[in-house]
């Protein structure tokens, strides 16, 4: 029941937000239906583990996870959201809004999702409606972005479902019955014919790889950021690419149950290790800030896929990661909107110092940059210290070596684009009238998300860090 | 009679060849209905006539065979296109190539561990020579809308292998996905829609290079 109302709250204020006739009260559903959602979703976590065995949704604690990571994400975002369509009020805003909501809905439906078929779905159905989100600047740049984010990820989709249909065959010829519910595919598992079953896993990798970002399947990404506004390209890298990450952590589950865990790691290790390299490559001299943030989100991919390759502490550190992750990108991509609003332009020369005429902004910004490059005392220094003392406990000198490099090379490459931006000579067109100025709203949202990362690397309360170990067990243990 | 869905899927496979043998745009998008509207027939063919097959027979053939070629035919007369100029691979490569990979399906096919029931059946090579042919319209075509024809082509290919699994896909799911289908080329067809706007009435694919580093 809860669960329903989960995935039809959002569902049904979209509906709302396609019949109201007035642009102007229309957003501020987004917000009511975020908060209410988040308050739904507390709920449901505050009552543990809701899986009726066999049924289409149930609630795990992985996929609760990357439900709270999801919704509280959005829920900040919400607000933003507010504020952003507030600077645009003489946009049409009757499809934007009601995609907003139906994304909610979708990536609430994936994650609650206990049948593989039902998960593809939905995660299909994510990129769907996101596809006019990124088009909503209506130029060029943005309908070529929107293409081929439309057309690659609903290809590796595609790729997906032939996975899953290579997964059910494995268990229709392991023990007769081609049923792909979550809790019997883990039950019969160890029975399933093994190659088939491993070119399912390799199928639902890089179909759910491509949606999730990983190198070489990335490509998409930095136009699709790049040109999406702040709000969309915050929501993607922060909740689709966890929601898409649960997906393949789906797979690992399956393959660990059926014995097969070694050649799974080792397939996402390969991937992990791909995108740390390519985010290395990329990010350096990279002019342009929210394409700079793709790559970043690129590499924070490779390092998820790496914390639960290496297992074991790395897959607790892995699973933390997700949640500073989400939170980070999200702040970081909004100040970036905001900054990009305000200058119309998001190349480095032409917003140089720009902290001294958007102090929060690009304030925050600035220490998004240095909590996603796992400064202490943020959040995301924690959880990657914590994935490098797994690589380092399960004995991979080389793997943290490399790990280490490049995550160095990685900060100074981001270094190089954020502090002139930031701190840089100021360069401003000032008084140029239409500028959108910081409001409360469209400044507030990424500073609380930020804060939300500070207090996570201060202090976990007790409850998180059980949902992060608990879903990390999930990942462990053979059931 | 009970050769009819072996005679199908041959019809199939001898479709891929038509589609990446042609330019005329009209007549691949009504060749891949045809390809759509013959796999439809598969599910009680093939596993009797039950509600499920029923009901998803009857879905298939109304989205694959009628309703989305039908968004893509009003498509290319709004577009005012009718043909696939200068292709990446000329049609004579691409024929061999998809020869090629026909033949690859039907030798690997036979080595793959299966039921003894589905041992020299002709789903799976008929499957793997319609992804083959989906995929190599997807990389050698340069117009938006052949594009579409590929993804479409793959479709029909993992509907293909599916018939291998009767019932893994409770029926509210297969009617996700084929809902998820219809929303994705609706989708595609306005989204080309403003391709053709903003690059002054053209639809091709090379047109988008601007986002580059």
């Amino acid at each position: 029941m809860l669960l329903n109302a989960i995935i039809l709250l959002p569902a049904a204020a979209a509906l709302i937000a396609g019949l109201v006739p007035w642009p102007r009260l229309r957003p501020l559903l987004v917000p009511l239906t975020a908060l209410t959602h988040l308050g739904l979703v507390c709920r449901a976590l505050a009552q543990g583990p809701i899986t009726p065995s066999h049924a289409m949704l149930g609630l795990d604690p992985l996929g609760g996870l990357t439900l709270l990571v999801v919704s509280l994400l959005y829920a900040v975002s919400s607000l933003y959201a507010l504020g952003y369509l507030r600077c645009h009020h003489d946009w049409d805003n009757r499809i934007f809004t009601a995609c907003l909501l139906l994304f909610l809905s979708a990536m609430s439906l994936a994650t609650l999702a206990r049948h593989l078929g039902l998960l593809w779905v939905a995660v299909e159905a994510t990129t769907l409606v996101s596809a006019p989100l990124i088009y909503y600047n209506r130029n060029k740049f943005s309908i070529e972005a929107t293409w081929k984010y439309l057309l690659l990820c609903s290809v590796g989709i595609a790729l997906a479902m032939l996975g899953i249909l290579f997964v059910a065959y494995a268990s229709l010829l392991g023990h007769g019955e081609a049923n792909i519910q979550l809790d019997h595919l883990l039950a019969n598992a160890p029975l399933f014919s093994v190659p088939w079953l491993r070119a399912g896993f390799v199928f639902l990798l890089v179909g759910f790889g491509t949606k999730m970002g990983l190198a070489p399947l990335h490509t998409w990404k930095p136009d699709a950021y790049g040109e999406a506004p702040g709000l969309v390209g915050g929501l993607l890298a922060g909740g689709l690419t966890s929601v898409a990450f649960l997906a393949i952590l789906r797979a690992m589950q399956i393959m660990t149950a059926a014995g097969e865990q070694a050649i799974a790691r080792q397939c996402l290790l390969a991937l992990g290790v791909t995108s740390l390299l390519f985010a290395a490559l990329f990010v350096i001299r990279q002019r342009d800030i929210k394409r700079m943030l793709a790559y970043s989100s690129v590499e924070h991919m490779g390092i998820l896929a790496i914390g639960v390759a290496v297992g074991g502490l790395a897959t607790y550190g892995a699973m933390f990661h997700m949640f500073n992750n989400a939170l980070t990108k999200g702040s970081l991509f909004m100040s970036a909107g905001n900054i990009h609003r305000h200058y119309g332009s998001k190349r480095q020369c032409e917003i140089l110092g720009s902290l001294a005429v958007l102090p929060v902004s690009a304030g925050v910004f600035l220490a998004g940059f240095l909590a996603i490059a796992g400064s202490p005392p943020f959040g995301v220094f924690l959880s990657e210290f914590t994935i490098l003392r797994g690589i380092f406990n399960t004995g991979h000198p080389l793997l943290s070596g490399g790990f280490l490099l490049l995550l160095t090379v990685i900060f100074i490459g981001m270094a190089g684009t954020v502090l002139p931006v930031t701190l840089g000579p100021t360069y401003d067109q000032q008084g140029t009238p239409g500028n959108h100025h910081e409001t409360l709203l469209t400044a507030g949202a990424p500073l609380l998300l930020l804060l939300a990362v500070l207090a996570a690397g201060l202090y976990l309360p007790a409850p998180l860090k059980n949902l992060f170990a608990n879903a990390a067990a999930l990942l462990e243990v053979t059931p | 009679m009970h050769n009819l869905p072996d005679f199908i899927l041959i019809a199939v496979i001898l479709l891929n060849f038509f589609l990446l043998g042609t330019s005329r745009l009209g007549a691949c998008v009504q060749a891949v209905a045809l390809q759509g509207a013959l796999l439809s027939l598969l599910p009680p063919l093939l596993s009797g006539p039950t509600v499920h097959a029923l009901a998803l027979s009857g879905g298939a053939f109304c989205l694959k065979g009628l309703v989305i070629p039908a968004l893509l035919l009003r498509a290319i007369r709004k577009l005012d296109i009718s043909r696939e100029i200068e292709p990446r691979i000329g049609y004579i490569p691409t024929l061999l190539l998809v020869a090629l990979f026909t033949a690859a399906a039907f030798v690997f096919g036979d080595r793959l561990p299966l039921l003894a029931a589905h041992l020299h059946s002709l789903i799976i090579p008929a499957s793997l020579a319609t992804l083959a042919a989906g995929f190599l319209t997807l990389i050698t075509r340069r117009k938006a809308i052949t594009q579409v024809l590929g993804y479409l082509i793959f479709e029909n290919g993992i509907f293909v292998f599916g018939m291998l699994l009767a019932e893994a896909m409770p029926l509210m799911v297969e009617a996700g996905v084929l809902l998820d289908m219809l929303v994705a080329i609706f989708v595609m067809g306005i989204v080309m829609n403003h391709i053709n706007r903003e690059f002054s009435s053209s639809i091709d694919t090379d047109h988008l290079n601007l986002l580059r580093e």
